[in-house]
């Protein structure tokens, strides 16, 4: 492996200076890093490790209502939080529906949101990438692209975001709390990742030497907790990205819905925020004709970027049936096979 | 190699004959705690890594190679390039018989395949050698792949599968079909598929002057053992090869591939042990796989339902330089009482490392097919799937018209079908929901694959403690060799397990044959079991022959081995023990071997296959065009059962591999630069363990004194077949859409649903 440093700061301070000089990255759990690394996708000269710095592992309750959520708690231990769980069912369902359980248990939450897309082009170092190589050229325009984006993409990459967990959290107006070398700051999760436009090298709002330091739900988020799901097609039950997925979440108030989530996951280069379809969905009746009519606008400007028309219907589809199963009510339990159409009937015990 | 210590678990006290319990694994102990050696557990002291360089194009010339840069990364000790090894001695081009296969061994700069080793970096370190091979940073000539199934001219291979004809028939194929009353036509495809075993291709190399000794996982000790001799030069009798444990081979391990010759030159290169392992991507390539296949069915039936014709052709590819074609459309030689059979086949040649054998190679690809059509067929005569499989039942081997060894394919279907439920099920597709609105779709398919026998030899002794000795260079490739041998083995030689050292796994022991071709058990068993009566006759001499012995005069027809004894046949109240014969006749151990081979007479008279019937339930979501299995059934009929439990596990296997093939598995290919895009294990999918539904395994008993003398057909590879196409046959009762390219997609249902 290509010789790096490897830096272990004992303060966020540090951290980020270390991580501010050129060719360095934060290392969080490496279940996507060092993949990178190992398939010289990533060739860093050095790996600033966050894993030991105090205080980002904390899931707090804040007294205005509001959760933060430290960026190195890891996906299992927040999905497992029962009041966590209890209080944001679709983030929840969202972290346990994604990778395995050893994953999981070693990712952050950090990490996750800034996890790189899985476009095979982007992985094979002898493929032509813009965001890999800024300017060489985008292999999956013509290439393999059945799973590649029908939102938000250019001539110049095709690629899409894989994280789940982001998909609930943006619907939610996450905010993500960053510390960079001009101190502290947040911004809205929604502009944390940059569609690709002519620069699908820039990936995200961050500067070098930013560090997110934890993701906020605020108070409203609460509020929806009695009808949010997250729903995710993919091709096997487990150990699978998203063919496409989305996030509902309703808040029901005497039989009218009051205000509406909706977030599609597999569809762009971010976690998509459908607030088109989120408008339409104000002050109607939770009903079938009601969501068809949102899923009509969330995939409004849609557009196959390749082999890929079938995630324009698919997205809609999955759309109303997200929605339909956040009005039906958060189950009492996650399923056991969470965010999966087959969740009511299989009888696997564990996904 | 430290000594093997398999374990004596109680359940391996004896009830009667070995043969026929359901001993669990006996190296099980040795596996779960981590302590069975694999072949790159082992470090030979001063080893080195070596780390194979592949070609990203995959047609073309290596133009350059940075050598000094990768040797100036400290660590690295040598790069082999093709300037730049040892030599061969002979051309690895020559195929000195038709189990070898051409390999790469930086004999040439032409790249004629992705993944193709084109350099071995060897250094102290395996985190060196690895970023030595980054370094090497190749430029090439690059020439346009030939990529797919219509990459140029097709043509008719000489033999397709291992020397079965291209073209086969029997009957008027296309006067059946004009005669019918009804018809299908359908074209399917399968993707190219790759063992992926959970262990990959490892070689750890020792050379001491001209001796070597090779830590390898292999199904074929013997294969692999001459070809080394004849690539490197030296007498069988200095190479020493350990293979006890293999994880997975699938077929990828049977024939000495290119990437563990490099490991042994490497070796001899730097004069010093040499570990070299593939990594995950490098299996999509030099090591073999299953080739692509467009398959085209046409069916005839008349008014009753019954066959009239049936024309199977495929379509594969094979490598630019060498020869192996997967024989699927041969699938439809054995199974349906058609009056006119024709299977033919044609490829082209495409850029890609040599397809080679994988599980089940041409049944399962064709079968997946086959059992689609059938069904189609079903349902365009309007019959349910089974009565029209009933209906169309081969009494006899339909190409030949040979009476078959044993064929319990009835019962398969009457205990297959008792056990789902299928007379349930709606003749229509699409009649089905469960509670929560899913689409249920039920469907079955015909498994079969041939009962084949090859050749083997086998040591055995009994020792003057009275404990016995059997001793095969067999392979257990994590199917249970080491558990279901050593039953046969305790058996032949009238011991309980735990009293019989089994010797296995290592090139020193009698040829074992190939383990392949779902044939290891009975062609090593019967070895064993040869050379188990054997030994008895001659420790029976020895007694019979002697006055003072309690058993003299019985002859050896007289006397029967059991529980380290042997006892007259006509008075069970005189014998004696192994030990005191031996004892008294003042020697050791007496030795005998025997051979185990097929029987050519009753092959010539015989169609041997093992049959089995496959059940299947898929839900459907209406909307989402999700799949999944919920259930399947699958009635084996494969002659006599050695190890039920391990049977129950290879076939379980097989199963799974089945709805694999129809729902996950993918080898998706570039079209333009030939490069395999998903040659890993998170984006290759097979099944997780939720997607594998309660799978419910009958096996069918089956008397069969023709195939070998255990009357053993084997259940390698079997699972696989019928399997697959009960559940694409399933997708299609769920939702009446029926999907002609495997594996199934969402997209192909979505907008048809
Ligand atoms: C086979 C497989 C299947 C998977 N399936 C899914 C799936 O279905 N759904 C899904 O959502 N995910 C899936 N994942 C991805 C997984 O969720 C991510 O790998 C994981 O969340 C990354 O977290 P990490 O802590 O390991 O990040 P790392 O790998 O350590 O880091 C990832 C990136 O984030 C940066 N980074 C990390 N922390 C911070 C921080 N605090 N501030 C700034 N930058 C930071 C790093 O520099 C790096 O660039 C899968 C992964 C694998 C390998
Ligand atoms: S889609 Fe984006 S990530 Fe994929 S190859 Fe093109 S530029 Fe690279």
């Amino acid at each position: 492996m290509k010789p790096f440093d490897y830096v272990r700061p004992a303060t966020v301070a540090e951290a980020v200076a270390a991580a501010a000089l050129p060719g360095a990255v934060f290392l969080a759990a490496g279940t996507n890093l060092l993949d990178l690394m190992k398939g010289g996708v990533s060739r860093p000269d050095r790996l600033v490790d966050v894993t030991h710095l105090d205080g980002l592992d904390q899931i707090e309750r804040l007294p205005d209502g509001s959760v933060r959520i430290g960026a190195l708690v890891s996906n299992a231990d927040l999905a497992h939080d029962a009041d966590f769980a209890r209080s944001y069912p679709a983030v929840a369902e969202a972290l346990l529906s994604g990778a395995s359980a050893q994953l999981r248990n070693a990712a952050t939450v950090g990490g996750n949101l800034l996890q790189r897309t899985r476009c095979a082009y982007f992985y094979d170092t002898a493929s032509r990438c813009n965001k890999r190589e800024a300017g060489s050229g985008c292999d999956a325009r013509d290439g393999e692209n059945r799973s590649h984006a029908v939102l938000g993409w250019s001539e110049n990459c095709i690629a899409t975001h894989p994280s789940d967990f982001g998909v609930p959290l943006i619907a939610l107006d996450a905010v993500v709390e960053i510390e960079g070398r001009g101190g502290r700051r947040e911004i809205a999760l929604d502009e944390l990742h940059r569609l690709p436009g002519d620069a699908p090298e820039r990936e995200s709002a961050l500067e070098p030497g930013d560090l997110i330091v934890a993701v906020r739900l605020p108070p409203a988020a609460r509020a929806f907790a009695s009808h949010a799901r997250y729903l995710k097609v993919r091709e096997r039950t487990s150990y699978a990205f998203a063919i496409v997925s989305a996030a509902a979440a309703l808040r029901i108030e005497n039989g009218k819905i009051a205000e509406a989530r909706l977030a599609l996951g597999g569809v762009a280069a971010k976690p998509w925020r459908a607030r088109a379809a989120e408008d339409v969905l104000r002050n109607v009746a939770p009903t079938a004709d009601a969501f068809q009519e949102a899923a009509w606008r969330a995939l409004e400007g849609a557009k196959p970027s390749g082999d890929n028309a079938f995630k324009i219907e698919l997205a809609r589809r999955i759309v109303v049936r997200a929605l339909l199963l956040a009005a039906a009510g958060t189950p009492a339990r996650i399923p056991a096979l969470p965010a999966s159409p087959f969740a009511a009937t299989s009888g696997a015990i564990h996904a | 190699m430290p000594e093997l210590n398999l374990t004596s678990a109680p359940a391996h006290l004896r009830h009667g004959s070995n043969i026929g319990q359901p001993l669990t694994r006996r190296d099980g102990v040795l596996k779960v705690t981590g302590r069975a050696t694999y072949a790159a557990d082992n470090h030979p002291p001063g080893m080195l890594f070596a780390v194979i360089a592949v070609s990203s194009i995959a047609r073309g010339r290596v133009t350059s190679l940075d050598v000094a840069a990768a040797k100036r990364h400290p660590g690295v000790v040598d790069v082999m390039t093709p300037d730049h090894k040892p030599q061969l001695a002979i051309d690895p081009e020559i195929k000195t018989n038709p189990f070898v296969f051409r390999m790469d061994a930086l004999h040439s700069k032409e790249v004629r395949y992705a993944n193709q080793p084109i350099a071995v970096v060897i250094a102290e370190t395996l985190e060196a050698a690895t970023e030595g091979a980054a370094l090497l940073a190749p430029r090439y000539e690059t020439l346009p792949p030939l990529v797919g199934l219509d990459a140029g001219e097709s043509f008719v291979p000489p033999v397709v599968g291992v020397g079965n004809p291209a073209e086969s028939h029997h009957g008027d194929v296309e006067a059946g079909l004009a005669s019918a009353e009804k018809r299908i036509d359908a074209t399917y495809e399968t993707p190219p598929q790759y063992h992926n075993a959970m262990e990959p291709h490892a070689i750890v190399v020792q050379w001491d002057g001209d001796r070597l000794s090779v830590d390898m996982p292999t199904q074929g000790l013997m294969l692999s053992l001459a070809r080394i001799a004849e690539l490197f030069g030296i007498a069988h009798d200095k190479i020493h090869i350990r293979s006890p444990f293999l994880g997975g081979g699938f077929g990828s391990k049977g024939l000495m591939g290119g990437p563990p010759v490099l490991g042994i030159m490497a070796a001899k290169l730097v004069g010093r042990p040499i570990k070299l392992v593939l990594r995950r991507e490098q299996m999509y390539g030099p090591v073999g796989h299953r080739a692509p296949t467009r398959q085209r069915l046409r069916i005839g039936a008349d008014a009753e339902g019954r066959l009239t014709a049936l024309d199977h052709h495929a379509r594969t590819v094979s490598s630019t330089f060498d020869d192996f074609y997967e024989p699927a459309a041969d699938a439809s030689h054995t199974l349906y009482a058609a009056p006119a059979i024709r299977t033919s086949h044609d490829a082209v040649r495409v850029n890609t490392g040599t397809p080679l054998f994988m599980r089940a190679p041409g049944e399962a690809t064709g079968s997946i097919t086959l059992e689609s059509a059938i069904d189609e067929m079903a349902w365009a005569c309007g019959m349910d799937p089974l009565a029209f499989r009933l209906k169309n039942y081969a009494e006899v081997e339909p190409m030949t018209g040979r009476p078959f060894s044993s064929k319990a394919l009835r019962a398969c279907y009457e205990q297959g079908a008792a056990r789902f439920g299928w007379a349930k099920r709606s003749l229509r597709p699409r009649q089905m929901r469960d509670d929560a609105g899913l689409l249920v779709g039920w469907g079955m398919g015909t498994a079969t694959f041939p009962a084949l026998m090859f050749q083997a030899e086998a040591r055995a002794a009994i020792r003057r403690d009275g404990s016995g000795v059997m001793e095969i260079g067999a392979h257990d490739m994590g199917q249970g060799a080491w558990t279901a041998l050593a039953q046969i083995a305790a058996d032949g030689l009238g011991l309980d397990v735990d009293r019989v050292e089994f010797k296995a796994g290592t090139s020193d022991l009698p040829d074992a044959g190939i383990a392949g071709g779902s044939a290891h058990t009975a062609t090593a068993g019967a070895a064993i079991h040869s050379a188990g009566a054997a030994v008895i006759a001659r420790l029976a001499d020895l007694a019979t022959n002697d006055e003072r012995s309690p058993l003299f005069g019985a002859g050896n027809a007289g006397v029967i081995a059991r529980d380290g004894r042997l006892i007259r046949r006509d008075d069970e109240s005189r014998g004696e023990s192994y030990s005191e014969i031996l004892a008294r006749a003042g020697v050791a151990e007496v030795e005998a071997r025997g051979t185990g081979a097929p029987n050519p007479a009753a092959m010539e008279e015989y169609a041997m296959h093992a049959h089995g019937a496959v059940f299947a339930e898929v839900k459907v979501d209406p909307d989402l065009g999700q799949v999944r299995v919920t259930r399947m059934v699958g009635a084996f009929a494969a002659g006599r059962i050695v190890n039920p439990r391990m049977v129950q596990s290879q076939l379980f296997g097989g199963m799974i591999w089945g709805m694999s093939f129809a729902l996950h598995e993918e080898a998706i290919t570039d079209r333009r630069s030939g490069r395999i895009m998903n040659a890993n294990l998170g984006e290759y999918h097979i099944p997780v363990n939720a997607d594998v539904p309660p799978l419910d395994v009958i096996t069918v008993e089956e008397h069969d004194p023709h195939v070998n003398a255990l009357g053993i057909k084997g259940v390698g590879e079997i699972g696989i077949t019928g399997s697959a196409g009960a559940v694409a046959n399933a997708v299609w009762h769920a939702t009446g859409v029926r999907v002609r390219r495997f594996p199934i997609q969402i997209e192909e249902l979505l907008t048809q649903l």
